[in-house]
């Protein structure tokens, strides 16, 4: 069960990073659906409802989305709908229900690097960086190598390109987590594809990413480049899967996401 | 600790614990329309408005709704006995513990999208489990109620 032994809600991002690297147990707070299923001593949890870190916003090339936006939020933002053919507000569509998606958030999702996170994997194949408060901004690949070190997830920064995308997910029953998640983008000549819920958390497939740059592909040589992704990721196995079932099905989520990006206008 | 939150249009103070979540909060002050039905955050049962929006009272935490306006069932009766005899009509009420969460979602919807398609309905509705029906008799009464011939 989830324990809070004493809350502050910080007036200042410095004070909540302060009280954050004051002691171990301390935690900062996200949507909490995820936290309330486990069990979890917090000392001190942190809560950012005062920071102002709940909005999606246009600042120069980059839409700026702060930590505390809602899956909701992002979903019906009239700017997310738009970019890169919508593929973040599709992507986090089946999230469970409307009801559950008004209360988690992008940064918790982000921040805890879930493997099975349908949002992860979009934002991968787009142009995304996190800014950390001590960390800085990095962009969401290198964070996702990193270790976890204590800090505080203000913002994700998504670059404004004129690309094409696509979200694929697998599903025992819909709203259930994903068996498995792909995205496909495609900046000019540039081909992205990210795989995710294998079930460990979403990573660039570099190999078909460059053979897709570098090759002409059609609906009929599709295959080819399916199979490369394939063997090039590593899949694993639990409850929802076996490693061979999700190899299998990676290649048809990856044809399927190919094809509308290569229908997208 | 304290917070002052606004029930089905009445100040109520309330005293809750850190890591208590509002569905709780909710049913020690009487709201027993509020179910709970999952303990995994994904059935929907606990379903209650907050500023308006339909969201899983069993998942948030109760601090945080200090000075927002929640509505549960109780707080928007007539339109709820509206939809609930339609619903009934249909033949989709059996055992009934699922309807409160499902009503306030059916509202909800009502209140967002004007005019829904069918796939729309089903999109918005998808986080209201029913163990009962099979969802069709549900759906025939959301149409009828929303005027919806799709």
């Amino acid at each position: 069960m989830l324990i809070i032994n004493d809350l502050v809600q910080p007036d200042t991002i410095e004070e909540a990073y302060r009280i954050l690297i004051a002691r171990k147990t301390n935690s900062v707070l996200g949507g909490c659906a995820f936290l309330r299923m486990g069990s979890r001593n917090i000392g001190t949890a942190i809560d950012l409802a005062k920071l102002g870190l709940n909005t999606i916003k246009e600042v120069d090339d980059y839409i700026q989305i702060g930590a505390m936006t809602t899956f909701r939020d992002i979903e019906c933002s009239p700017l997310l709908q738009q970019f890169a053919d919508g593929v973040l507000s599709k992507a986090v569509s089946h999230v469970i229900g409307i009801q559950f998606r008004n209360v988690v958030t992008i940064g918790a999702s982000v921040y805890s690097k879930y493997g099975f996170s349908d949002l992860l994997t979009a934002l991968l194949v787009l142009e995304t960086d996190v800014e950390l408060f001590k960390g800085g901004r990095i962009s969401l690949a290198e964070f996702l190598d990193k270790p976890n070190e204590r800090d505080i997830l203000m913002n994700i920064w998504i670059k404004k390109v004129d690309c094409r995308a696509a979200y694929q997910s697998m599903r025992m029953s819909a709203s259930d987590y994903p068996v498995l998640n792909v995205a496909v983008a495609k900046t000019g000549t540039d081909w992205l594809v990210t795989v995710g819920a294998r079930p460990r958390k979403a990573i660039i497939a570099r190999h078909i990413s460059t053979a897709l740059s570098q090759k002409n592909v059609n609906s009929e040589n599709v295959d080819f480049f399916a199979n490369i992704a394939c063997e090039e990721l590593v899949f694993g196995t639990n409850a929802r899967g076996t490693a061979q079932y999700r190899q299998a099905m990676c290649k048809v989520l990856i044809k399927r996401a190919i094809k509308e990006v290569l229908l997208c206008k | 600790m304290q917070i002052d939150v606004t029930i089905n249009n009445k100040q109520i103070s309330l005293t809750v614990d850190f890591n208590e979540f509002l569905a709780d909060s909710l049913r020690k002050h009487g709201f027993s329309s509020v179910r709970k039905g999952c303990d995994t955050s994904c059935c929907g049962l606990c379903s209650v408005w907050i500023d308006g929006k339909p969201t899983l009272s069993c998942s948030v935490l109760a601090f945080r709704v200090a000075g927002k306006n929640i509505t549960t069932i109780e707080g928007v009766e007539t339109e709820a006995e509206a939809f609930a005899q339609i619903l009934a009509a249909e033949g989709a009420e059996q055992c009934g513990f699922c309807s409160p969460g499902f009503i306030m979602t059916v509202l909800a919807l009502k209140n967002e999208i004007p005019n829904p398609t069918e796939e729309q309905i089903i999109h918005y509705l998808t986080g209201n489990l029913c163990r009962c029906t099979g969802y069709m008799g549900q759906l025939r009464a959301v149409k009828t109620y929303l005027g919806v011939n799709t």
